[in-house]
Order: structure tokens, then C-alpha cells, then sequence
């Protein structure tokens, strides 16, 4: 046992990535923010970095089978908390996405991720059969709706489609008949048009803007306009640290935050991007192969569902910054500035770490 | 790190290794989904390709394009206003100046119209006013700000600059501009004129083609006549900007050029002096120097506030718009009146000229003459009358007869020559021609022959014969100075102007007619009130009636309302004069009483300040009186 304990087996490849990923980002918070009110965004930034190491070395050493066997707890707390924030959460531009416990603000859509993920693989690994029957795709899709549901409603679209992108992929991973496929295809496509109405204005407005940006460029095409100029100005080789305009003269809407890649493409160019999302593919790959050496399928599950995860907010949200995608306001892992996200990545990364510890277990 | 599988092993080949921990069941066999975790490292693949794509054709594709539009982004140009050209006195004191103010525009690029609301009652506007300005301005380019409040107080330039972020009203912006102050308020109004937004109908005009909408030009008066001297060039400044349009560092700066200054013939302490004369009045007072056609003073009543037009709104443009009184007329070159008696110098001078008079024949004054069968009225009985006593009692019977004997065409010849019933040409817009009737006029406009009968009418000022002061005041200051008549103008000339008329009169024929005003003042006459020790006043009452004594009688209402019109026109001194000065004062019935005295304290402001001229600080009451506001200097 205390093998598994030993700070030797860890993944020091995938640390080393990470800690990469995370320093270029203090930088372009640095850059982004210096000389406005943010400016000690990118310290708080390292000590939120600092913390989430010691999460992700906690998450790792609990062996994860006995996090699965908590599953439950986990899942019904996560679903009250998130009910309080839905009533009863701090509001911050007109969403409620925060609850505010000893003068700090935590977003617990972020650490119910880890809920999910832990949720979908322990169903998952506990099939009996090797495919997934219909009625496992029901009763998944209630457990996962029902965060999904709620988290929607602070309203927070983004965010609540993480947890479909987890509930996904482990369900193609289990396997699925063709037919079944097809029907959630359909499904998902017909519920499409109906759920329009249910959509909340400013949440409609940005898919129209996705469709034409131009429409409406100073109201809601703004961001999206604003961000391609950023990216666009950054050329080859980029500005240069502090010296992208669109950046430092505010052009870019939240350039610490959301639309730090957009920043980072403005001032690095080119260069630095294919750099950044070379690093992002070694991170997820290397999360992949964690999964194909894992011991068991539950380890698999957890470490595809980071996977997944990963992917899907690297997708949305570098998607969102060059305009292939709709803005949704989902971060970008371990580079934009924020406390919550960066915790629920490194505990991620701790799951990831603890199947790895523990991968010669049986 | 292993990106290929190591077996690609498909589910189904099936197994239960049931591994146990914590009491819980596991299957162990991790390596059922291999093959789909290559689907999903295919897909990873995938995605970044596709996002790596986005960033090629952003940044290396389309570079170009996007620094343009980055550049375009934080690089604005600023127009520097040029101040407009201040306007002096002929003495070199300054009447119309510009002051610092602040507007307060809409951006149209960033402008929500839910926004509107919330600023009209901020800045304390007028909701509907400010959505039909904002829809106006919609028409034209999008980049054309919109002015919607001028003269910011503090409280205003407090809540633009404290809301202008972009999470609030991005669309404010504030601009320093130099506005118009007229110091004086409305001393002078008719003549100064005012300044406004150039308006749509304008633009469509050669003369505004140069202005683009918010522009100011002049409107009104010589702010409009002299538009373009007054109107400088404005400068431009490159300058980085940032999201909220804040300035952060000065590229390139163009200076403007300030409009030129215009210098006045207009003496302001004169100008003082008539104004307050004609207070609580409605009339004309007209100054001019026969020597040069200055125009000394020039007063309409009643007059407006040019200060306030920048800043009024509709509500309050209708009433001076609709005010029966028509205070934006200025009645010293838009008012046409019949002259009245103050017309019979101009008969004699044609009489005596043509020959057909002479000033010793008299006429038998028994109140009433009857010619072509109907009786014609004199205002009393003044028995024998030659030409100098009919000047001096102003004898309409006297005029009857002269008038019929010299005939309309001698009159309106000798008329016409001396300026009236025709533009004079001065430098203001909008000029009336008045009427100076004749047997072609008849015939040209009424397809009718002149009756005998109407030459008495307009021999004594009345019928059809209708003229401005200022071409009363040209007619007889040109007479006065034994015939010769000089353009009026109102802006100083660089070099002594020509005459544009010349009678060539027999001075002693001049003189006579000269003569008989001088009496008119200083014997006893009509004008004896325009009388000033020891300066040779000489002048010509006049009463112009407006209605028929037959409808005055039957109507008493609107014979108050239409009652005469009491003209004075005189000159100083007798020989070689210096300034004439014609006044009308609308129902004032007898200018002897009221045109008269208006005149007199002119004159006397004009004479004393010659006199006071050699002293070495003169000051003048009437002109301090007039100074509500200090005159910032710049």
C-alpha cells in the first residue's frame, strides 16, 4: 500500500504540462490586467495555483474506489448546493452562479464536474453488460439532468453542457447500439427547436450573434468581433507581451478571464498559439493514456471523463474566441484568471493521478 | 506516451474478472474499450486541428485585414473646432465673443435606444424631442455623433462623465466647444443675428453644401451674412483611444484656423442709446453716416435673446414664431410702412427740381381741398402756405397741390433716385424693396392706368408709397448732404466708399428743402421735441395712417390696434450733417411726440460723445447699463 502513496509515481509528465500551461497564463493575466483594477489577478492567480496542487495531492491520495463508494453523499450534497445557489446564491451580472461561504465566492457548478465524473464512471464500470441498455440511458440521463437542470436555471448554459459532454462520451465508451444512437441523435435534434423558447434572451441573442456576428457588431456581435481583431492583430509572431492594443486599450471584453486566449493569440502570435494548444494536446493525451493503463474500468471511466471534459471546455471556449463556436462564458482550463475552475481541474488532475498510482493495484 | 492502442482489441470478447474493493464490485478488464479510445484520440486530433485552422486563417490568412481593423479600432481623429470670428464695434470693443461649453453627443455607433429614456431624465430633456433628433440623425451616417444638450450645467457634466463607461451609457461623449456669447442680450439682435445647427433644408443649399449635420452656422442677421469670414477651419488630432474613447497619447495635431474678425460701423454706445430708447416699443430706429452710408445703430423692437436660441426647444421657438408681433422681423429693413409725411421733403425736392414748384408761390390752407371730386383732409388751417412753411407746419393741402402739379412719375423718380422703394443692398439677408408707385408700376402689376386722384394720396406720404427706415434714412441723409447717396453697410470698409447715387440738385434748391426741416424743429414746428441746445437738429414728422377714418370710426377696437404709425427722420447738424436718424414707432401716432424724442437723445448721445472723444477715458452710462455680463477677454 504505501507504494501507492509514493510522490515518485506520479504523473510528473502531465504535472510538468500543466505547471507549463498555468505559468503562461499568470503571464497574460499579468499582461492583460496591469494598470486596472484587476491588476492582482495574476498573484492571486499563483496562489490558487498553489492550492490547487495541494487539492489535486489530496483528491490523489484517497484511493478512488473509496471516492466511488462516497458517490452518493457526493451527489445528493452537490444537488442541494446547487439548489441554495439557484435561490439563494450571490448574483453577479445577473446570474446566480456563486455561494458565498466565509467571505470567499465558490461556483459549485465547477466542483460538480467532479461529481459527475465520478457518478457516470461508477454506473458505468458497474454495468453488467457490455453495452449500454435503454434503461440505463434513462436513468443517466435523469442523475445527469438533474445538475444539468439546475445549473442551467443561475442560468449558466455553458457549464451545464460539461456535464453532457461527460455523460457522452462515457456512454460511447461503454457502448451503445446503433439504433439507440439514432434515437438519441433524434431526440437531441428534435428538442433543439422546442427548447428555443425556453432559452433565456441573452442566451438566444448569442447564437443568432454565433450565426452573424455582424448583425448587431457594437451589441452582442462585440466580443466575437473584437476577439477575431485581437487574434487576427497577433499575426505570426504576435505584439508582443503588454503591447497587444486590443488588449491593453480593452477592445477584447474580459481579457483575463474568458477570452484569455484571445489576448494570449493577440500578444504571442501564431507561434505561441501552436505552442499553448501543443501543450493542451500532450495534457489530454497523456490523460488518455492514464486511461488506457488504468487497472480497471472505473479508473478508464474517471480518467476519459477528465478527458472529455477537458476537450470539450478547449473546444467551446478557444472555439469561442476565433468564432467557431458560440460564446457560452466557460473558461479556459488552467489559464484563465479564477479560483474555481483551477481547483476543479487539479482535482481532476488529482483523480487522474490517483488511477495512475494505483494502475499495478491488481 | 502511447497514442496508438497496443490492442486494438473490439468489446464482446467479453469477460468477468470481478475485482472487489471496499465491498463494492468492479470489473477489471480497463481494456475492453481500447478501440474506442482510439476513436477518441482521433477525435482529439480532430478538434485542435480545427481550432489550429481558425487561428491560420485569423492570424496568418487574414492578418492584414485585422490589424486595419485594430488600428481602425484605436486610432480616432478628433476635430479640433475652430472658434468663429468675434464681432467688434467700429471702436474695437468686442459685442458677440465665444465662450467654452460643453455638449453632450450620442455616439449613433454605440447607441441603445432603450438608453434614451433613462439620459432625457438625467439631463432633463425632452423625451419625445430627443427620440425625433436621434431618428433624424439615424438618416444620415453612422458615425456622425449627435448633439443632444449644449451648455451642460455641473450636475450634467457630473452624470455624463460618471456614466459614459461601457457597462452603463457607452454612447455619451462630451465635447469642449467654443459657443457664441452676445454679452449684451438683445441690444442689437436684428443686426448681430444668431447662431444654430445647420438644418437639413440648409444642407441642401450651395451656400451650407460644406457643412455636415451638428455644425453650427450662422442663422440669422450678419452671423449669417458674413458666415463663411466668420467661420474658421477646424483642426484635427490623430489620438489613441481606448474602449471608453478615453485618450491615451496624441499621434498628430493639426491646428484650427480661428474665423475671421469683423470690425462694425456700428457705434455700441450709440447702438445702447436707441435701444433703450425704444424699450417697451414696437418700431425701427435707423442711424446711418450720410458721409460713408455707415450704419451707426440699427434697433428693432420687439427684439429676442440671441444667447437663448442655441438652447431653446420647439415648444419655445412656436411662440416666437407665432407672436402676432413677429419679433424676428427686423423692422428697420423688413417693416415696409407708408412714410407719411416724412415723404414731403422728397415731393419738394422733385417739385423744385423739375421746375414744376417754386419757393415762393403759396397755397390757401382751409382744412380740406377737394380734388377729382372728393374731399382731401388737412390736420388744420394753415392759410397762406409757401414750400418753407409747408415743410414746417407739415401742410398737406400745400402737398395736395404740389403732388398734382409735379405728377406720380416726376415723384417716383426723384424718390427712386434718393434709395426708396428699393433695396438698398445693405449687408444683411432677407432686405424688403418696399413700394415706390408709378403710372408704369400701375400698369405693369394691376393692368390699370393711374388715377389723378392717388398722386395726392402718395404726395403726402400715404397710398400706395411704402418704405423701410433704412431707406428713409438713406433718402434724406443723401438729401440732407446736398444729394449724394452712399451704400449703407454695416461692416467697416478698408478704403472711403464711392457714392452710388448722385442727384446733382441745385444746391439752393437743396437748401430750401433743408431749411424748412431745420424749421421743423427749431421754429416752432412738428418735430420741436427733437430740439437740442446748440446742435442744428433738422428733421420731418410723420403720421402714417393705417386705416380709413370711415373704418376707424365704425371699429374702435381695431382702430387702436391699427393706429397711425409716428415717423421722425432728422439730421445734424443743418450744414454739412453728420448723422441721420430715421424712427418708426408702430401706433405711436404722432411722431412729433413719440419718433421725436427718440431722435433727440441720438442725436445728443452722438454729439456728446463727439465733444467727450478728445477726454481721456470716456465712459457712457447707457452703454454700461446695457452690460449684464461681464465680456471674457480672450
Amino acid at each position: 500500500m504505501p507504494r501507492y502513496r509514493s510522490i515518485r509515481d506520479l504523473d510528473w509528465s502531465l504535472l510538468a504540462v500543466t505547471l507549463v500551461i498555468c505559468a503562461l497564463g499568470v503571464l497574460q493575466i499579468y499582461s492583460a490586467t496591469h494598470g486596472t483594477k484587476f491588476e492582482d489577478a495574476w498573484w492571486k492567480q499563483i496562489v490558487w495555483i498553489g492550492l490547487g496542487l495541494g487539492l489535486m495531492w489530496l483528491v490523489a491520495s484517497i484511493d478512488y474506489h473509496t471516492l466511488l463508494g462516497q458517490v452518493g453523499f457526493f451527489y445528493v450534497s452537490t444537488i442541494i448546493a446547487l439548489g441554495i445557489t439557484v435561490f439563494a446564491g450571490t448574483k453577479i451580472f445577473g446570474s446566480r452562479r456563486w455561494i458565498s461561504f466565509g467571505g470567499m465566492n465558490f461556483q459549485i457548478s465547477e466542483f460538480a464536474k467532479l461529481v459527475v465524473i465520478l457518478m457516470v464512471a461508477r454506473y458505468l464500470s458497474e454495468l453488467k453488460r457490455d453495452e449500454v441498455g435503454i434503461g440505463d440511458l434513462l436513468k443517466l440521463g435523469v442523475l445527469v439532468g438533474i445538475p444539468t437542470f439546475l445549473v442551467m436555471l443561475q442560468p449558466d448554459l455553458g457549464t451545464s453542457l460539461t456535464y453532457v459532454a461527460i455523460l457522452g462520451a462515457g456512454i460511447l465508451l461503454a457502448g451503445l447500439r446503433w439504433h439507440h444512437l439514432a434515437a438519441i441523435a433524434l431526440v437531441a435534434g428534435l428538442s433543439l427547436p422546442l427548447a428555443w423558447p425556453f432559452l433565456n434572451d441573452y442566451q438566444k441573442a448569442r447564437l443568432e450573434t454565433f450565426v452573424n456576428p455582424d448583425a448587431d457588431p457594437k451589441g452582442r456581435g462585440y466580443q466575437v468581433i473584437q476577439s477575431r481583431i485581437a487574434v487576427g492583430h497577433g499575426g505570426v509572431w504576435g505584439t508582443g507581451a503588454t503591447r497587444g492594443t486590443q488588449t491593453q486599450l480593452r477592445f477584447l471584453p474580459v481579457a483575463h478571464t474568458d477570452f484569455i486566449f484571445s489576448a494570449f493569440a493577440e500578444e504571442q502570435g501564431f507561434v505561441g498559439v501552436v505552442v499553448v494548444l501543443g501543450m493542451y494536446f500532450l495534457l489530454i493525451m497523456q490523460i488518455v493514456h492514464n486511461a488506457q493503463t488504468a487497472p480497471d474500468r472505473s479508473g478508464m471511466y474517471l480518467c476519459m471523463g477528465v478527458a472529455a471534459l477537458l476537450l470539450f471546455h478547449l473546444l467551446v471556449n478557444v472555439g469561442m474566441v476565433v468564432g467557431s463556436m458560440p460564446v457560452t462564458g466557460i473558461p479556459l482550463p488552467l489559464m484563465s484568471s479564477g479560483g474555481s475552475n483551477l481547483f476543479s481541474v487539479f482535482m481532476m488532475l488529482g483523480l487522474v493521478n490517483n488511477v495512475r498510482l494505483r494502475r499495478f493495484a491488481s | 506516451m502511447a497514442i496508438e492502442p497496443e490492442h486494438p482489441k473490439e468489446e464482446g470478447s467479453s469477460s468477468s474478472h470481478l475485482g472487489s474493493h471496499s465491498g463494492l464490485t468492479f470489473r477489471d478488464d480497463a481494456r475492453f474499450a481500447l478501440g474506442r479510445i482510439t476513436v477518441f484520440q482521433y477525435a482529439i486530433v480532430a478538434v485542435f486541428l480545427f481550432l489550429l485552422s481558425g487561428f491560420w486563417y485569423l492570424q496568418v490568412y487574414n492578418h492584414e485585414t485585422n490589424s486595419e481593423l485594430a488600428e481602425r479600432n484605436r486610432i480616432k481623429t478628433v476635430p479640433v473646432p475652430a472658434p468663429r470670428g468675434k464681432i467688434l464695434d467700429r471702436n474695437g470693443s468686442i459685442i458677440v465673443n465665444n465662450h467654452s461649453s460643453y455638449t453632450v453627443l450620442l455616439s449613433q455607433e454605440t447607441l441603445k435606444l432603450e438608453h434614451l429614456a433613462p439620459i432625457a431624465m438625467a439631463l432633463n430633456l425632452d423625451l419625445p424631442e430627443l427620440e425625433a433628433t436621434v431618428a433624424k440623425f439615424a438618416k444620415g451616417p453612422k458615425y456622425v455623433p449627435i448633439p443632444i444638450k449644449t451648455e451642460l450645467s455641473a450636475a450634467d457634466l457630473a452624470f455624463v462623465e460618471s456614466h459614459r463607461d461601457p457597462n452603463t451609457f457607452p454612447e455619451l461623449e462630451i465635447l469642449e466647444a467654443q459657443k457664441r456669447l452676445y454679452p449684451r442680450d438683445n441690444v442689437a439682435a436684428h443686426v448681430l443675428g444668431y447662431v444654430g445647427q445647420v438644418s437639413e433644408a440648409e444642407l441642401n443649399t450651395a451656400e451650407f453644401a460644406k457643412y455636415s449635420q451638428g455644425d453650427m452656422v450662422g442663422k440669422f442677421g450678419l452671423e449669417r451674412q458674413y458666415n463663411d469670414l466668420l467661420t474658421g477651419i477646424d483642426g484635427q488630432r490623430r489620438v489613441v483611444v481606448d474602449v471608453s474613447q478615453r485618450e491615451r497619447e496624441v499621434l498628430e495635431s493639426q491646428e484650427a484656423i480661428p474665423g475671421k474678425n469683423l470690425q462694425l460701423t456700428i457705434d455700441m454706445d450709440l447702438q445702447a442709446v436707441a435701444d433703450l430708447a425704444m424699450d417697451g416699443r414696437r418700431g425701427a430706429v435707423v442711424a446711418l453716416d450720410p458721409r460713408t452710408g455707415e450704419v451707426l445703430a440699427m434697433v428693432s423692437r420687439p427684439a429676442f435673446d440671441p444667447n437663448v436660441f442655441a438652447r431653446l426647444r420647439q415648444a419655445d421657438w412656436n411662440a416666437v414664431i407665432n407672436d402676432p408681433y413677429k419679433p424676428m422681423l427686423n423692422r428697420a429693413i423688413q417693416g415696409t410702412y407708408a412714410p407719411g409725411s416724412t415723404f414731403k421733403p422728397i415731393v419738394a425736392i422733385a417739385g423744385l427740381e423739375s421746375g414744376m414748384l417754386s419757393d415762393t408761390e403759396t397755397v390757401n390752407c382751409t382744412g380740406v381741398a377737394n380734388w377729382y371730386g372728393r374731399p382731401f383732409h388737412c390736420h388744420s388751417t394753415h392759410g397762406a402756405t409757401d414750400l418753407h412753411r409747408g415743410i414746417v407746419q407739415s401742410c398737406d393741402v400745400y402737398f395736395y397741390k404740389a403732388g398734382d402739379k409735379i405728377g406720380i412719375d416726376t415723384i417716383a423718380q426723384y424718390a427712386q433716385i434718393s434709395g426708396l422703394g428699393e433695396k438698398t443692398g445693405i449687408d444683411l439677408p432677407g432686405e424688403a424693396d418696399g413700394l415706390m408707385p408709378s403710372t408704369k408700376w400701375k400698369l405693369r402689376t394691376q393692368r390699370e392706368r393711374w388715377y389723378p386722384g392717388e398722386t395726392i394720396s402718395v404726395s403726402i406720404g400715404q397710398g400706395a408709397v411704402e418704405v423701410t427706415p433704412l431707406q428713409l434714412a438713406l433718402s434724406i441723409g443723401g438729401l440732407s448732404i446736398g444729394g449724394k447717396w452712399f451704400q449703407p453697410h454695416l461692416v467697416k470698409l478698408a478704403a472711403a466708399p464711392e457714392p452710388k447715387h448722385m442727384g446733382n440738385w441745385n444746391p439752393l434748391n437743396v437748401a430750401s428743402v433743408v431749411n424748412g426741416m431745420y424749421g421743423v424743429v427749431n421754429e416752432g414746428g412738428t418735430g420741436s421735441a427733437a430740439a437740442i441746445a446748440g446742435v442744428t437738429v433738422s428733421g420731418k414728422t410723420g403720421s402714417a395712417q393705417r386705416i380709413s377714418n370711415d373704418l376707424a370710426k365704425s371699429n374702435a377696437a381695431l382702430a387702436k390696434e391699427l393706429a397711425d404709425n409716428g415717423w421722425f427722420v432728422g439730421f445734424a447738424p443743418r450744414d454739412n450733417p453728420e448723422i441721420v436718424v430715421a424712427v418708426i414707432v408702430e401706433a405711436g401716432i404722432h411722431g412729433g411726440q413719440n419718433a421725436a424724442p427718440i431722435t433727440r437723445d441720438i442725436l445728443e448721445a452722438y454729439f456728446e460723445k463727439k465733444t467727450k472723444a478728445s477726454l481721456p477715458n470716456p465712459t457712457n452710462l447707457a452703454a454700461l447699463l446695457h452690460l449684464k455680463r461681464p465680456t471674457p477677454d480672450q
